[in-house]
């Protein structure tokens, strides 16, 4: 094999194994940790699945994180030929510094780890208040629907000050945005709705500031309404969507271990380190993150070209033998210092403290509360999202 | 950065460069004796420039996982 094979057709998604990465990322790795990949736009661009190479990339700022210059690693509908990709002000997951780093630090003093700290009473109190709902259901209740999703959205929405009332409307269009084969035009009136939805909040929060993040960003005065809409946009989705995927999957995961349930069980403390294998072992984010080279880059003894794409895979890199051994084993002791799942480099991730506290208390209450608690299906009918933008599973249907 | 700390017997310095700093806090969570983080922005704080020795095993962790690789080591 020269390096002019392409040995993927695009970055594969569908499972064979709820919890293993998709089929072939394994063996890709192990083998040629940075490969060519064909884009389905037709570019000959590279897939990035070894945990030191990603690392890398993602650590190397001459990888852009510029949307305009990205190109879907997935066919994502039919993309309009010749029309511009319009990133708006902003959308800094979608920029480099040093338009990044100004949002960034906007930001980050929100979501300190101490600050995460102040949150706990807020959240435990959103987590018992879902128990005692999925508590009165009828059983099978859906794990995802009763607990997974609206935890990380009834948190995000009181952190931003985000009426909760107004779920069902940013929980429908995150859906859409999120859904891959998701026709562009559906995708961008979505996105407009939320935009829209956000602004004219960021407008009653200048009218009525409240003791909430989204007022505090306007007071602050550094944001226009354009960007504060989008800011808004890009915290409310990004604040719930994942953790509530890692809740519902790690749920999954662990009624899938027994051996790791009942070790947890048995020894709260092992709940921080828990988490952190879960992160690792699902690794919910299975589309990129994409860059594209802004110079030739040498990566691992390859030359990446000025304009290529490249997309790195967090399943793959979170597997690799070389730095978790026996990677396939769910281990809740394991060290897994160093993964992946928050990404690395400028733009890893920076609700990452929140996601941990969420996670710590969601899955602590969870399992105190329903000792007796069981898939109410067997596993191969628990319905997989590799059809999302983010994985996880769409329903886990429950009983205790 | 290497994770060959401790070097026995000798002082470990740090160094952090907080302009490069993305304020991800995982050095604030891995080895919260010697890092925190500033209220305002996030950016990390050296709560002791010479760690002890039951710390550096965190502080060479935290320094290692930096997503920005802001923390330098050195004895």
């Amino acid at each position: 094999m020269t390096d002019a094979t392409p040995v993927a057709p695009g970055l594969p998604l569908e499972r064979q194994c709820p919890f293993s990465p998709p089929p072939g990322l394994n063996e890709l790795r192990d083998h040629r940790p940075v490969s060519r990949m064909t884009y389905p736009d037709g570019h000959e661009g590279w897939l990035v699945t070894g945990h030191a190479q990603v690392r890398e990339v993602l650590a190397n700022p001459r990888f852009s994180s510029r949307g305009d210059l990205a190109r879907a690693p997935i066919p994502m509908g039919p993309m309009a030929e010749g029309t511009k990709r319009f990133i708006p002000r902003g959308a800094l997951t979608r920029m480099d510094p040093p338009e990044h780093t100004r949002y960034r630090r906007l930001l980050t003093g929100e979501f300190t780890v101490r600050r995460m700290r102040t949150l706990e009473p807020m959240i435990e109190r959103i987590v018992d208040h879902q128990l005692d709902l999925l508590a009165d259901r009828d059983q099978p209740a859906d794990l995802v629907a009763d607990f997974a999703l609206p935890v990380p959205s009834l948190v995000i929405c009181a952190l931003l000050g985000v009426p909760p009332a107004d779920r069902p409307l940013f929980e429908r269009h995150t859906r859409t945005l999120f859904t891959l084969d998701t026709p562009l035009e559906e995708r961008n009136t979505a996105l407009r709705s939320l935009t829209t939805y956000l602004g004219q909040l960021v407008e009653a929060k200048r009218a009525n500031p409240e003791d909430d993040l989204l007022s505090g960003l306007v007071a602050g005065g550094e944001l226009d309404d354009e960007e504060l809409a989008t800011i808004g946009v890009v915290l409310l989705v990004a604040g719930h969507e994942t953790t509530a995927n890692m809740l519902a999957h790690g749920a999954f995961a662990l009624l899938q271990h027994p051996d790791q349930l009942a070790l947890l069980r048995s020894d709260p403390a092992l709940l921080p380190g828990a988490v952190e294998e879960l992160l690792r072992y699902l690794s919910v984010i299975h589309v990129g993150p994409i860059r594209t080279a802004l110079d030739d880059i040498e990566l691992d003894g390859h030359l990446i070209r000025a304009g290529e794409s490249v997309t790195v895979s967090v399943p793959a890199a979170n597997w690799d033998p070389t730095r978790f051994p026996e990677p396939d084993r769910l281990d809740i002791t394991r060290r897994t210092t160093g993964h992946l799942a928050f990404g690395h480099g400028i733009h890893q991730c920076l609700g990452q403290q929140l996601a941990r506290v969420e996670m710590r208390i969601g899955f602590g209450s969870l399992l105190s509360r329903f000792p007796g608690l069981r898939l109410a299906v067997t596993p191969d009918e628990v319905p997989l999202r590799s059809d999302m933008g983010i994985y996880g599973v769409h329903r886990l249907p429950v009983a205790w | 950065m290497s994770t060959d700390f401790p070097w026995p017997g000798e002082r470990m310095w740090i160094t952090v460069d907080r302009e490069r700093c993305c304020a991800a806090g995982m050095c604030a969570l891995t080895a919260p004796a010697t890092f925190s983080q500033d209220d305002e922005d996030g950016r990390v704080i050296v709560l002791q420039d010479h760690p002890p020795e039951d710390e550096r095993e965190a502080v060479a962790e935290a320094a290692e996982v930096c997503p920005c690789g802001v923390i330098s080591l050195r004895p």
